[in-house]
């Protein structure tokens, strides 16, 4: 396949005086030694790597970049969570199914991950900033272990950090009550030390699969 | 999508991702052709007034969908970006080739540019292969058996459900589904409508074009109906990325698969039409030629 297309520039350069055409042979023949190369190489690298169970999605998505006040009320960027694996969720605290089935799940992995799970933190980012004040967001993050944060920021912050992950939410008009819902984003974007971001974890991934795939992102 | 409660038209209107380059590339075919159609009048040449509109609107469509708030909706609802590729692939290619801008493009060119592009391919060993290797590209995907398989693997290889997360996901990726749709779509679409007269070496008959259009049709609704009746969700990037607003993701990918299907094969029709139409008006111009030579006879 690859050899063909290369051999098909080839005949497209073509036609040229014969020393040419001998020139254009030669270097048709180093590209495929290259490509063949690059292909074993890449295979190999697959090899080697770690095997995750959830989405892998090294190379797809950004660097983790962000700038949001946290629920302590403290400035924070993507650099003062160097050196830890970042989870990183949207959400909101009225949520009523997907944020605390998700939580509680993340939750379920760190206790799994036992005194690993220091090197953790899950960062919850508020979709609701007129409700989810600072101090309703410490006290319902807190609930679910000590690697959660909760963090708040204006909505060009927020609009900035959902362009960079690709991700949408939308607020539903309020009921009688005045409540409203707020649809979002089911992903769990998981980042490794050095802030790359790795994989993509789901409502449906169960705290073993999570644990297991944290503890080979540690490790590795 | 932000939560704030209302936004100004503006707003809607702006790019929701800025991309210079589509941006620049939209620009400089509108001016060329605005150009291009001043220079062609002083020549005493007149176009008149529906080529013209079909080659602006064309352009039009593609850049709204890719440019305005339009664009967050194709991210993050299925049905919306099938919606946005029909516009790039299908709709806005058809318009912009109907309108055979190619000639008033080319005179738009400033003729300072056109004649050291010439002098720079003549003259300079390094850029002596850029119009033969043009050319010959041109030629190879123009081709009759090949143009037909790249317009429909570009639908199905950006359809494939892995490839699909990727695209929606990394925004290089997404940035070249885009252009590789829009790219192709005139390509193709300038193969099977653009008159015979105006191809050159790549003159292609009607009866050709019309098998060709038939063709391209089947596979567009066999994929078309395969999604919108598969009954389980095929592509799950927008459940994780969220969608737009509260919808079944079944219902947006019934929506998604009709896209794929109706108005594309239908597209096919339309096509057909048009060639038809080119065969017949060049038949009764040959006949009013002949007759005239006939006359003088």
């Amino acid at each position: 396949m690859w050899l063909s297309q290369v051999s098909r520039v080839s005949w497209i350069f073509g036609r040229a005086s014969a020393s040419r055409r001998h020139a254009v042979k030669r270097s048709t023949a180093a590209l495929a030694a290259l490509a063949t190369l690059a292909a074993v190489g890449l295979a190999a690298c697959g090899v080697g790597g770690p095997q995750f169970a959830l989405q892998n999605v090294s190379g797809l998505l950004p660097q983790l970049k962000f700038a949001l006040t946290n629920d302590d009320g403290q400035m924070v960027t993507a650099k003062d969570y160097r050196g830890k694996i970042v989870l990183l969720y949207f959400g909101y605290t009225h949520c009523p199914d997907a944020c605390p089935t998700t939580l509680t799940n993340l939750s379920e992995a760190m206790k799994r991950l036992g005194p690993e799970a220091s090197r953790v933190r899950v960062l919850f980012v508020t979709v609701d900033p007129a409700r989810d004040t600072l101090a309703v967001l410490k006290r319902y993050v807190s609930a679910f272990g000590p690697e959660f944060v909760g963090l708040r920021g204006d909505d060009d912050a927020l609009t900035a950090l959902s362009k960079r992950y690709r991700i949408a939410y939308h607020r539903e008009p309020p009921d009688r009550n005045g409540y409203y819902a707020v649809d979002h984003s089911s992903a769990v974007f998981i980042f490794d030390a050095s802030g790359a971001a790795r994989l993509l974890a789901g409502e449906s991934d169960n705290p073993r699969t999570i644990a297991v795939d944290l503890h080979k992102l540690d490790a590795s | 999508m932000r939560s704030a409660p209302m936004h100004s038209i503006l707003f809607y209107l702006a790019p929701w991702e800025l991309s210079p380059t589509v941006i620049l590339v939209c620009a400089a075919s509108a001016v060329l052709y605005a150009r291009g159609l001043g220079e062609l009048a002083r020549r005493g040449e007149r176009i008149g007034f529906w080529r013209p509109f079909s080659f602006f609107l064309g352009l039009a469509l593609d850049y709204a969908v890719l440019q305005t708030y339009y664009d967050f909706l194709a991210q993050h609802m299925f049905w919306v970006h099938r919606l946005q590729h029909l516009v790039l692939h299908h709709l806005a290619p058809v318009l912009i080739v109907l309108a055979s801008p190619g000639r008033a493009m080319w005179a738009g060119v400033p003729f300072g540019w056109r004649a050291a592009g010439a002098r720079l391919c003549r003259e300079r060993r390094g850029f002596r292969w850029i119009p033969r290797f043009g050319a010959r590209l041109f030629r190879l995907i123009q081709h009759p058996a090949i143009a037909p398989v790249i317009f429909v693997g570009l639908i199905f290889f950006w359809l494939t459900p892995a490839v699909h997360f990727g695209a929606m996901l990394n925004l290089q990726r997404y940035l070249a589904m885009n252009w590789s749709m829009g790219v192709d779509g005139l390509l193709f679409w300038w193969l099977m409508l653009a008159p015979r007269s105006l191809q050159g070496s790549a003159a292609l008959g009607y009866a050709s074009r019309i098998l060709i259009v038939c063709l391209i049709a089947v596979p567009q609704i066999l994929l078309g109906a395969y999604i919108a009746l598969h009954s389980t969700v095929l592509f799950d990037v927008y459940g994780i990325c969220g969608r737009a607003w509260a919808i079944a993701p079944l219902t947006d990918q019934e929506l998604g698969g009709l896209l794929t299907w109706i108005p594309a094969a239908m597209m096919s029709g339309v096509a057909m039409l048009i060639i038809l139409r080119r065969l017949l008006l060049e038949e009764s111009e040959a006949q009013s030629a002949r007759k005239a030579a006939a006359a003088i006879g």
